[in-house]
């Protein structure tokens, strides 16, 4: 299965919990309580979370706390990048093509 | 009024939706027929080092502009635009997807709906572009084709800039 950022942001009990932990930093147990889902399900999404590198866990004593990685949901922008120099050169040329319209019709 | 050209790209992953606005310092009339008539789109729709080439063009509810990209070392990517929806000086529909050059579609490569929706802004005009994908893995494929263009693009940029 696909593991990357655009799956991990695709669903929205996933999207949620990195709105939190982006907030503080939580315990599974702790994140768990703001869900209706199963705490099963919840850790599935933690596992896939994790493995996409958006939260990282950090063990302190017996507690595990996950943060929030911003600099991994940064790609999401990168990866636009290239479309939108091809948008943005695109209208350019439209610039163009629409002053030579004017030009005309004056 | 100044207007503004910047580009703004908003994404919505999570729909499956891209959506791009651009102001343009022409009338509305003039913004329409550059994006409708094909000896028009031809100069423009292609972003620079790539060139459109239309085979056919039929601007019309039901009709299809069937057209090439031509790369800078020669290879063809033939597109189809069929006009879902045409309300003249405000709005189209297209289904946009690859094909060959009969026409047929390629249904391995991703299908794209596209909204653009123009309006009056100021002294100039406003076009919106609501691009939805069919699936999360489309969206990934055409951002991936948008790239080796954009990258192209982003070269022959820079190469005028260096030029001048």
């Amino acid at each position: 299965m696909r593991r990357d950022v655009f799956q991990a942001i695709a669903d929205p009990t996933r999207r949620a919990i990195l709105t939190m932990l982006a907030i503080q930093t939580m315990t599974p147990n702790l994140l768990a309580e703001h869900f209706d889902s199963s705490r099963q399900a919840i850790s599935k999404h933690i596992k896939i979370l994790t493995e996409c590198q958006l939260i990282k866990q950090e063990q302190s004593g017996r507690e595990i706390y996950y943060h929030f990685n911003s600099k991994k949901l940064k790609e999401v922008d990168k990866w636009l990048q290239p479309f939108r120099v091809m948008w943005e050169t695109r209208f350019n040329q439209l610039d163009v093509v629409l002053k030579n319209l004017k030009n005309k019709k004056s | 009024m100044i207007i503004n050209k910047e580009t703004i790209f908003t994404k919505d992953v999570a729909n499956k939706k891209l959506k791009v606005v651009r102001e343009f310092d022409a009338s509305l009339d003039q913004v329409w027929r550059a994006w409708t008539e094909s000896e028009l789109l031809d100069q423009w729709w292609a972003p620079k080092p790539w060139k459109t080439n239309t085979k056919s063009m039929d601007f019309r509810e039901g009709g299809r502009w069937l057209y090439y990209m031509q790369g800078p070392d020669g290879s063809r990517h033939f597109c189809s635009v069929d006009y879902k929806s045409v309300i003249p000086n405000k709005s189209f529909a297209v289904k946009n997807a690859f094909c060959d050059e009969n026409g047929k579609i390629n249904n391995d490569l991703p299908v794209m709906h596209w909204k653009n929706s123009f309006s009056k802004s100021g002294d100039g005009s406003k076009v919106e572009v609501e691009i939805t994908f069919a699936s999360e893995a489309d969206l990934d494929k055409i951002v991936a084709m948008g790239f080796k263009e954009g990258f192209a693009a982003a070269h022959s940029n820079l190469d005028e800039l260096l030029a001048g």
